[in-house]
């Protein structure tokens, strides 16, 4: 078991490697597809076998359930962008560069040691950057440069926090997670650090107000980045979060982080529920989105207990999915009509059914419609909520909930159900293949499915709550 | 803590915090790139002084600091400038006079900020503290007020020598290997930053980053 973690860090690094050696072989477009499928496997393989307490590299590098089954959510998260989206125009260093990215995101989920936890995370912004400005033009520039100095400036702050906490260990300093979920004294900079840095975490989870570069940077990316990044980097970060506020709650009590993240997560949904009503572009649209559900997501958390925190975890899977799934169908939706904006796609559901079913399908699983599981989860968290005497926060949650789920709707009803305003042969054919095809719904089924699935993963789900320390 | 460590951690000290002010101070991108390399090189000071003897590879990472904050960051920077232009049109949004009392302000603010941190810290070093939040705050501060996209890298910069120098005051340095990490983060971060600098000012005809307003709602 002790050689699963190096396999899910080295395959995507080798296959990285062979991409930029090899930049003409055909091989080479499926590179990120093969590293998505072997982390779906590794992943798949911890959560069955669920060992906790598994160190590598010197303590380094920990295996808990709650790794277990983030790496089966980036796994599947990117075996559905990378799967899905039509690489028009893969090339040697762009595949390495998304191997690489894979590879950096599993090293955040692997790390027990907050300082390696920073490193990785700094790493997924390089490894984007030029992701993000790959094949944008000015827009692309504009976006990338936007992205990463506001990224790697809020990481800063948190590695600011992550020195003041290691400074507050004393006189056995440490940075392991592990080690300090059991301290129970800190001295006073823990306090300090640990709120700047899950302020400067909230930059990469895209929390308000930390998310402007976001809807930029999520909207110029090529469709298979846009997923990888909204689908299950964003929940990197945020589980990042969840492990500083085991920490903080453990050393310095509930109340800190619980403000922390009620503020930002309510901050998030409003900034969402603002600007979705008056989006006129359909990718941002789908950024606000994620910003709203990193909002719930927050939330959740500031609720904790087990049933807030078990649908928080089975939540990150589930709009991961929807959202690398949606955003695969945006970039060919975008391919097909050649624009961006929301008021000059008409009719698609008519015109494109291949394009206008997907993309409704997906907008009803992340609007929480039955039979998707979205609905489940979050009204497990609202009634935790309630349960544990959160009246305030969760009614407020709940109705900007309401107004981002009204101008959604709005905005999609306006692409797919309207009367087709210009002439069929203006617009371009749908570029996805079959199996492309074929993965966007399989990730739309799989989020239907989430209740049923919920029961097998039930035990993984549980485990990873009981290895936050049941989040109190 | 001898005498000539005692002396070399307030020289290094002095020089973080004067690199600081001095490069709110310069306008032109070479200037500001001199001093950053001079701050570089003092952190690494500030890491001599703070290994305790006999602890070779904590040497070997302060001359990794030397010369990737001293001497590549700078050369590299450097390089940029002299593609792009310099051309003067590092336009701060705060005049050099704002500058400077909003340097004495912030080196105020930091020490009352660190006094917790100094008083907890058994530390002998720890009085120094206050010093690397001073030049994270200034570093903001020029992070914030230029807009040529080299000043920001300079500022982004010197944001994480005053996180590094704050580590070494309240710590004596993160683990080695976390350095190393942290090191290298850093170098990537400015290379990208540098490669999107040269592109930006290939497509937009100027390196002010207020011209980059395209994307909004």
């Amino acid at each position: 078991m002790a050689v699963i973690p190096w396999i899910a860090l080295i395959i995507p690094a080798a296959l990285a490697g062979i991409s930029l050696t090899l930049p003409k072989a055909s091989v080479v477009r499926h590179t990120p597809l093969i590293a998505a499928a072997a982390l779906l496997g590794c992943g798949l393989l911890l959560v069955v076998r669920q060992p906790d307490g598994l160190t590598a590299a010197g303590g380094l590098l920990r295996i808990d359930a709650l790794t277990a089954y983030l790496l089966l959510t980036v796994g599947a998260v990117a075996v559905v962008a990378t799967g899905g989206a039509t690489t028009t125009s893969a090339n040697g260093r762009f595949s390495a560069l998304m191997c690489l990215f894979l590879a950096s995101m599993t090293l955040a989920v692997l790390a027990d040691n907050l300082g390696v936890l920073w490193v990785a995370i700094e790493a997924t912004t390089i490894t984007t950057a030029f992701l993000v400005a790959h094949g944008g033009g000015r827009h692309g520039l504009e976006a990338a440069w936007k992205y990463v100095v506001l990224g790697s400036v809020g990481v800063a702050i948190a590695f600011l926090g992550i020195v003041l906490v290691f400074a507050a260990t004393g006189e056995d300093p440490t940075l392991s997670w592990a080690a300090l979920t059991t301290r129970a004294h800190l001295t006073d900079s823990a306090r300090i650090g640990l709120a700047l840095a899950v302020l400067g975490l909230a930059t990469k989870a895209g929390l308000a107000p930390m998310h402007s570069w976001l809807p930029d940077a999520h909207s110029q990316a090529p469709a298979q980045v846009s997923g990888l990044m909204s689908g299950v980097l964003l929940s990197v970060a945020f589980v990042g979060i969840l492990r500083l506020k085991t920490i903080s709650d453990h050393a310095l009590g509930v109340p800190l982080m619980r403000t922390m993240l009620s503020v930002v997560g309510l901050l998030s949904l409003a900034v969402a529920a603002a600007l979705v009503l008056t989006q006129r572009n359909y990718k941002r649209l789908l950024a606000y989105s994620s910003i709203e559900h990193m909002g719930i997501l927050a939330i959740g958390a500031a609720i904790g207990g087990p049933l807030a925190t078990g649908a928080v975890l089975l939540h990150i899977l589930g709009h991961g999915l929807a959202k690398a799934g949606l955003f695969v169908v945006a970039g060919r939706t975008l391919s097909a009509t050649g624009t961006h904006a929301i008021a000059d796609v008409h009719g698609l559901l008519v015109r494109r059914p291949s394009l206008g079913r997907p993309w409704l399908l997906g907008i009803t699983a992340l609007l929480g419609f039955p039979p998707f599981g979205l609905i489940l989860t979050e009204i497990a968290i609202f009634v935790a909520g309630y349960q544990r005497g959160f009246t305030v926060v969760t009614s407020l949650a709940l109705l900007l909930l309401l107004i981002v789920f009204a101008g959604l709707s709005r905005h999609v009803l306006a692409m797919t159900l309207t009367r087709p305003g210009t002439p069929e042969d203006e617009m371009g054919v749908d570029p996805a293949s079959g199996g492309q095809r074929l993965v966007v719904l399989g990730a739309f089924i799989a989020v239907a499915m989430l209740p049923l699935l919920a029961w097998p993963l039930s035990s993984a789900v549980q485990a990873a709550v009981a290895a936050l320390g049941g989040m109190p | 803590m001898t005498p000539i460590t005692a002396q070399v951690l307030a020289t290094a000290a002095g020089a973080l915090l004067l690199t600081a002010v001095l490069l709110l101070w310069r306008r032109s991108i070479s200037g500001g790139v001199a001093l950053l390399g001079l701050q570089g090189l003092a952190l690494a000071g500030l890491a001599v002084a703070t290994t305790p003897d006999g602890e070779l590879e904590l040497y070997a990472l302060a001359a990794l600091l030397a010369l990737g904050k001293g001497v590549v960051i700078p050369f590299l920077v450097l390089r940029t400038a002299a593609t792009v232009g310099d051309a003067g049109q590092a336009r701060a949004m705060v005049n050099p006079t704002v500058g400077m009392l909003l340097a004495a302000a912030f080196t105020t603010i930091a020490f009352l900020v660190a006094r917790p941190l100094v008083t907890a810290s058994t530390r002998p070093t720890a009085a120094a503290i206050p010093v690397g939040l001073a030049v994270v705050l200034i570093g903001f501060l020029v992070l914030t007020s230029r807009t040529h996209a080299l000043s920001q890298i300079v500022g982004f910069v010197m944001v994480d020598n005053g996180i590094g120098a704050t580590a070494l005051l309240s710590t004596g340095g993160l683990p080695a290997i976390i350095e190393l990490g942290v090191l290298f983060d850093v170098v990537l971060v400015v290379l990208v930053l540098l490669v999107l600098t040269r592109r930006i000012r290939d497509s937009f005809t100027s390196i002010d980053v207020h011209e980059l307003r395209e994307l909004r709602d």
